[in-house]
């Protein structure tokens, strides 16, 4: 169970996923709830696909990606904090929206109802050989990545310092704690929650990308529900970077081991429900106390 | 609406039809602008791609009202929406969201494909009344653990409906694939239920009465048990001491235990009967369908429950009118995949857009009702922003 491979298969698993948990982060922390998270992977998968495919360049589809993300993100932000309608229905049907139009669109591209043709990944990264053994030996270790699998190890890192290290992380939190507070010291609430919306959208357009570049194609609804799985394990994490991150890695690591266990005694069924069902122990306050942002979900 | 560890007040956040006067006309115009919106949105769309958005529509309402067998499709898929439906907005008239209508009716048919699997031997008598009870109880026993969790723990319900949604899927699957697969055969699915379990097809009945459904239509009796089922929802709602402190409770939770209500209770009850008539989902998928379970066979009824409740605003005769509409683009997109150049998928975008409008044109009547009403008393708005 803890082969290399399966360690290998367990980071990738997990890359979109905490991608994705970063930004419902920073959506949440700002005191909107993000179920849109789900659809925003898939239109983010489909749009680095469609870039790709005209472009032949996979880091003009992980442009497209992030953009996606973002214009997604963009409709969760008017209808929720410019209208302040309910941001669960909202997400709701953001998630029907982009299972409708990606498939829609992969139609009219394409002519086919459910996948693209393949197209270039993204090439690993590591250090050249030539740079001597030291060289090697981080290659051994931790090199032959795509790209993503570093940058959202990066970004772990990054909403980090920015949530705990910066004014705007400051205002954010505040914003998702007291936005009444906020607002009194001349902080505009409405411009900190569509910041916290869109970056999550870029972030979650970036996750979709990585999981589309690294099955060289699109496939319709292949979200699978990982925007749902990444919502758990931010709340796993207890709405922080760090560990939201490592609860995606024990559901990739999850993910992984299920897939090995196809056709093996254990059912693989039952892995396949361990984030979920680790999720509701955690709410129910088993592993201490979880406490979310005392402004989420409320319109302001 | 707040997330998980919040107690006190939750205000349903979207408005019941409890709208009097000029209010419920203007609330009440709401969802049908939204509707016809959404069209236009499709019908753009439509033209975007170089169709004709006329003959779009046209062969779509033709699909769903050209024909006697066409009519019974819309019925037939209108069915399992009004009890996702019902499902939707009985919880929430209690405040509660229940987004796990898609788990509790898979459990609920998982129920009822196991139970008639048990009773090979019983008369229809008591087999079709007990199966139809055990579709309603396996729903209820799956959004009872998320209701029990929110009024023990105070842990949201949106968060545990969703995650029993995947446990639910995968539960099933499971037991389908591993357990109660069909002897010998491929399909992850169970050997189908005995005959006396079988809902009647209706179009024997509307042949009698000079109607000319064709046999092949798949109308079934289900579709009556979801009339019955609307009207139940409205009665508990509106003729029941418990529907009355289900209602109360929706509207201010403090007020509701202030006033002697056992808010735990009935937040449970609630839960208990909206899962209820989600897991009668099964009465048409398995009892007057497919006749057995199928691994992973909804797709995405529960969600749509929750448009459907949202459009018809909470009350159990709106549900019906929504399923209905829904019932009509679904059979109509059927038509439009085969007659003309565009996938159907653009009416699941329709049915998205006209969520999301009809959030949004409900959010901006209440904001103009409360305007108005706080015209004789301004502080009332103050304490509406806040």
């Amino acid at each position: 169970m803890f082969e290399l491979v399966v360690l290998d298969s367990a980071l990738r698993m997990a890359t979109p996923l905490i991608l994705a948990s970063l930004g419902g982060l920073f959506s949440e922390r700002s005191g909107v709830v993000n179920i849109a998270l789900e659809g925003i992977l898939l239109t983010g998968a489909f749009a680095s696909i469609l870039a790709t495919y005209y472009t032949g360049d996979p880091w003009v589809g992980v442009a497209a990606g992030i953009f996606a993300g973002i214009l997604v993100s963009l409709i969760h932000a008017a209808v929720t904090v410019i209208f302040k309608a309910d941001q669960i229905v909202s997400g709701v049907a953001i998630n029907l929206l982009a299972a409708g139009a990606t498939q829609f669109l992969t139609w009219i591209t394409w002519g086919s109802s459910s996948n693209s043709p393949p197209v270039v990944g993204m090439a690993p990264w590591s250090l050249p050989e030539a740079w001597g053994p030291v060289a090697r030996g981080i290659n051994v270790v931790i090199g032959h990545y795509p790209p993503l699998v570093y940058v959202a190890l990066v970004a772990v890192a990054a909403a980090h310092v920015v949530l705990w290290h910066t004014p705007f992380g400051l205002r954010l939190r505040a914003t998702g704690e007291h936005p009444g507070a906020v607002d009194a010291i001349g902080v505009s609430v409405r411009k900190m929650r569509f910041a916290g919306i869109l970056l999550s959208g870029a972030l979650a357009g970036l996750g979709g990308a990585f999981l589309a570049l690294n099955t060289h194609q699109f496939v319709k609804n292949m979200s699978a529900g990982r925007g749902y799985i990444a919502l758990a394990a931010m709340i796993f994490g207890k709405w922080n970077p760090v560990g939201a991150a490592l609860a995606c890695l024990l559901f990739g690591y999850a993910e992984a081991v299920q897939m090995g266990l196809q056709g093996q005694q254990v059912p693989s069924q039952f892995v396949q429900m361990i984030p979920y069902v680790l999720t509701m122990v955690a709410l129910v306050g088993v592993i201490g106390r979880t406490r979310p942002p005392a402004a989420l979900g409320k319109p302001y | 609406m707040s997330l998980p560890g919040a107690s006190g007040t939750t205000t349903p956040a979207v408005e019941t039809v409890e709208t009097a006067g000029t209010g419920r006309i203007v609330s009440l115009l709401a969802p049908l602008v939204a509707v016809l919106a959404a069209f236009l949105v499709g019908g753009l769309v439509v033209a975007a791609i170089g169709e004709s958005p006329l003959e779009f529509y046209s062969i779509l309402f033709r699909g769903a009202f050209g024909s006697v067998d066409g009519v019974g499709l819309v019925l037939f898929n209108a069915t399992p929406l009004i009890f996702a439906g019902l499902a939707v907005a009985f919880a929430f008239r209690s405040g509660l969201f229940n987004i796990g209508g898609e788990g509790q009716l898979y459990i609920g048919s998982f129920v009822c494909a196991w139970m008639a699997l048990q009773m090979p031997a019983a008369p229809a008598v008591l087999l079709i009344p007990l199966l139809i009870l055990a579709s309603a109880a396996g729903g209820a026993l799956w959004a009872a653990i998320p209701g029990y969790l929110k009024a023990r723990f105070g842990v949201h319900e949106v968060i545990n409906t969703i995650m029993m949604n995947f446990i639910a899927v995968a539960l099933t699957s499971y037991l389908v694939v591993e357990i109660f697969k069909e002897p010998g055969q491929m399909t992850p699915q169970t050997a189908v239920i005995p005959m006396a379990g079988e809902l009647p097809r209706l179009a024997g009945f509307f042949q009698t009465i000079g109607v000319p459904l064709p046999n092949a239509n798949p109308l079934n009796a289900s579709f009556l048990i979801a009339l019955v089922a609307v009207w139940l929802a409205w009665f508990i709602l509106q003729r029941t001491t418990l529907g009355y402190e289900i209602r109360a409770v929706g509207h201010n939770m403090s007020a509701a235990e202030y006033a002697g209500i056992n808010v735990r209770r009935t937040l449970v009850m609630a839960m208990l009967l909206s899962g209820s008539f989600a897991g009668l989902v099964a009465t048409n998928e398995v009892m007057g369908f497919r006749h057995r379970f199928l691994d992973n066979f909804s797709s995405g009824v529960g969600f749509m429950g929750i448009a459907v409740a949202l459009l018809g605003r909470n009350s159990p005769v709106g549900v019906l009118f929504a399923a209905l509409l829904f019932g009509v683009l679904n059979t109509g997109a059927l038509e439009v995949d085969i007659f003309t150049e565009v996938p159907r998928e653009l009416i699941l975008v329709v049915q998205a857009v006209t969520i999301i409008l009809v959030v949004v044109g409900n959010e901006i009547v209440r904001r103009r009702l409360a305007r108005g009403r706080a015209m004789g008393c301004p502080s009332k708005e103050g304490a509406e922003a806040s």
